[in-house]
């Protein structure tokens, strides 16, 4: 039961800090760019690894940041430097980072306490086994523990730069023209999805990851145009699809990070579903939204 | 040494399992970058993605009905799920308000979670140990059998063949699909075609080198050949050739070190051609194009070193002191002797030895033509476009250098062969020497 709270708990946690980012990139139409940084900060997590030799997340936390703005600075690169076409440049980039990540990883496999599959898709069912003693009396898990603690800044940052983020994603040309540093919106945007994504990659994987940061944003999307509710939607349904998810996980005996995926997917596609019967009978909708 | 000369026997190996892999990988690397090719110049590259993660719950599928590795019965649940994701993703973006990168995201995670899902389902019910179904994930060439090379080749052919047959056609839908229709080519039949060839070239690449990095195999030699040339069918093959030896260097290496994913070396390796072809690449390399922009450099310097000398207004047979030089404006500063010396290289300049120099015959109608172009430009702008006179020096500043003697001639005759600027200045009649472009 305590473990059923813990795994839904960090499931939560990671869908509403994706939520939150992944809203700004849907809106910023860089939801693959979110795919690529979930991928390319492998690398920089092994070598954090290597070098600093512990997996504490003082540690990987900022490599993982860095590696998250760089990987962006070398797609646009790419992308304005050389000319490659902006989706092959998103494609060339974070494949290769991945590669070369997986390769460090089987080069180095008796340093580094990473396993290949876990790279894809996480064990969220192993986080209640590697329990923390918090002064000296509440145990916890370490996950939820740190993804929570790493929460903290990133909806202090959201809420906080809340004007600077809508306006440099709804209208990035009036938002230069106002003289809004769009540059370093964006690369804080970026480095959050960094370090967002680090903090899920064991629990979820690189590819539930992006799980967590497109499809509840995408959902809440269809269900609103009014940014405080998409991110309030978004946030309930990564909540329904981490719950969701697990009871689906437990009654099959299946990966539960897979199950969360599913479950928000089936969210997503049932939202779908409902908007367009409800459109044709034209009914008004929750939030005034539309579709189409 | 001793790693270099195990490396060859890598690319070169002798042993069986290598050898039946090797042709397998090369064909299907060399294939997807051709079909990749299409989706790059279509602006598809990540849908390639979606489909190569989309395509691990067809095969779970595939498995659990009929309990068995066949290569056809895995490649017809991958095609089936691969299509089922590019059909979602046009359903959600002609449908809905979120934009196609929205769209590729949401369907490559939700179906891969059903794969992950599908694939622990099989694990956990003990069918497991024999399916090897996590091959998929990152791709093992080692554990192809002679079957599944026979496989690859002929798909691989049958792609191939398609291709050859359909290239004018698929070509017109990537460039110009609005003309295509126009001239009554059936669209949404030849897309139909694409979409098809890139799933089932995804559904067997996924063998090589896995779900997550099948994308590389058509975006990366695809985007590496772009920059080679603007031809579409040379294009083709130098993806297909970048392709072919990144699939033969990288699971050379994953063979020769046992126990490595095959594909992530496959992915390096196609990374490191297309890096190394981004760099050297002749007209679009970056190589080339700094050579490019260091000659524009020199020519600016150059011509603006002459106006210099002849802004000092003296007798053209005089020689002038380098320090007059340096008062003028735009000689740059500190750089003045080697420029100096770079215009008697040319032997455009010559010194005295004494740290004096003057222009040569040459290096005067040069001088002369670029305070010519500067003026008739000034001119222009003023009369034809109505700039005021002191509006108009930075512009013509920066066009004097690329002004051709086409245009000048143009720029002349249209302004009534001027005597005199807008400044006043007399503008120099076309150069006397009859030398009009700078000899470079």
């Amino acid at each position: 039961m305590t473990d059923a709270f813990w795994i839904i708990l960090t499931g939560t946690l990671i869908a509403a800090g994706g939520g939150l980012l992944g809203t700004f990139l849907l809106l910023r139409r860089m939801a693959m760019v979110g795919d690529a940084i979930a991928h390319a900060v492998l690398p920089g997590i092994v070598i954090a690894f290597l070098v600093a030799g512990s997996r504490e997340s003082v540690v990987i936390v900022p490599a993982a940041a860095a590696t998250g703005v760089l990987t962006t600075l070398l797609i646009e690169w790419l992308h304005t430097r050389l000319r490659v076409q902006s989706d092959a440049s998103t494609g060339i980039v974070f494949t290769g980072l991945f590669a070369l990540g997986v390769v460090l990883i089987s080069v180095f496999a008796d340093s580094v306490d990473l396993d290949q599959d876990c790279v894809l898709y996480g064990e969220i069912a192993f986080v209640p086994l590697d329990m923390v003693t918090l002064g000296g009396r509440w145990e916890m898990p370490r996950s939820p523990l740190v993804i929570g603690l790493l929460l903290v800044p990133i909806v202090a940052i959201v809420l906080r730069g809340f004007k600077g983020f809508q306006v440099t994603s709804f209208d990035p040309a009036f938002a230069s023209a106002a003289g809004i540093r769009s540059g370093l919106w964006h690369y804080a945007l970026m480095a959050m999805v960094s370090v967002m994504t680090v903090a899920a990659f064991e629990a979820v994987g690189a590819v539930l990851v992006v799980a967590f940061l497109v499809v509840p944003a995408a959902t809440a999307v269809l269900l609103s145009q009014r940014l405080k509710y998409i991110l309030l939607l978004s946030v309930i349904i990564g909540f329904a699809a981490s719950a969701g998810g697990y009871a689906l996980a437990v009654s099959f005996d299946v990966s539960v990070a897979g199950s969360m995926a599913v479950a928000s997917g089936i969210l997503f596609f049932l939202t779908l579903l409902v908007l367009s019967v409800r459109r044709r009978s034209k009914k008004p909708l929750l939030f005034n939204s539309r579709i189409g | 040494m001793k790693h270099m000369g195990s490396f060859i026997t890598w690319l070169f190996p002798s042993d069986p399992i290598a050898l039946t892999v090797l042709p397998g990988v090369i064909i299907l690397s060399a294939v997807s970058a051709m079909v990749g090719c299409f989706t790059l110049l279509r602006k598809r590259a990540l849908a390639g993605d979606a489909i190569a993660h989309a395509v691990l719950p067809g095969i779970c599928i595939a498995f659990l009905l009929t309990s068995e590795k066949s290569a056809i019965w895995f490649m017809g649940g991958a095609i089936g799920t691969g299509w089922l994701s590019l059909w979602t993703i046009e359903l959600i973006t002609t449908h809905t308000r979120l934009k196609a990168d929205t769209a590729t995201a949401l369907v490559l995670s939700t179906f891969f979670g059903l794969g992950i899902v599908l694939l622990t389902l099989i694990q956990h019910s003990g069918m497991g140990a024999q399916s090897g179904l996590d091959r998929f994930l990152f791709g093992r060439a080692a554990a192809m059998t002679g079957g599944d090379v026979e496989f690859i080749i002929w798909v691989g052919a049958l792609i191939t063949i398609t291709i050859t047959l359909l290239f004018n056609r698929f070509s017109l839908l990537s460039f110009d699909p609005a003309f295509a229709q126009s001239i009554g080519l059936p669209l949404r039949a030849l897309s139909f075609v694409l979409s098809l060839l890139t799933v089932t070239v995804v559904a067997i690449g996924i063998q090589a080198v896995g779900v997550v990095l099948m994308a590389a195999l058509l975006v990366t030699p695809a985007a590496a050949a772009r920059v080679w040339t603007n031809r579409l069918p040379v294009m083709a093959l130098v993806a297909g050739a970048i392709g072919a030896l990144a699939g033969w260097l990288g699971t050379g290496i994953s063979i020769g070190l046992r126990g490595m994913p095959t594909g992530p070396w496959i992915v390096i390796m196609a990374s490191l051609l297309a890096g190394l072809s981004f760099i050297a690449a002749p007209r679009n390399g970056l190589f080339a194009r700094w050579l490019r922009s260091r000659h524009f450099r020199k020519k600016v310097d150059r011509e603006n070193l002459l106006k210099a000398f002849y802004a000092l207004h003296t007798d053209p047979h005089d020689f002038v002191r380098e320090g007059q030089l340096e008062g003028v404006r735009q000689v740059p500063e500190g750089s003045l002797r080697p420029a100096l010396r770079r215009l008697r290289r040319r032997s455009l300049a010559e010194s005295d030895g004494g740290g004096r120099w003057r222009l040569t015959e040459e290096g005067r109608a040069l001088s002369t033509r670029v305070v010519r172009l500067h003026r008739l430009w000034e001119l222009y702008l003023n009369r034809r476009l109505g700039l005021p006179p002191d509006h108009v020096h930075h512009s013509a500043d920066a066009i004097e250098h690329i002004i051709t003697p086409e245009l000048e001639k143009l720029l002349s005759s249209d302004l009534g062969h001027p005597g005199s600027d807008p400044h006043d200045q007399p503008i120099p009649g076309p150069s006397s020497s009859g030398l009009t472009t700078p000899p470079s």
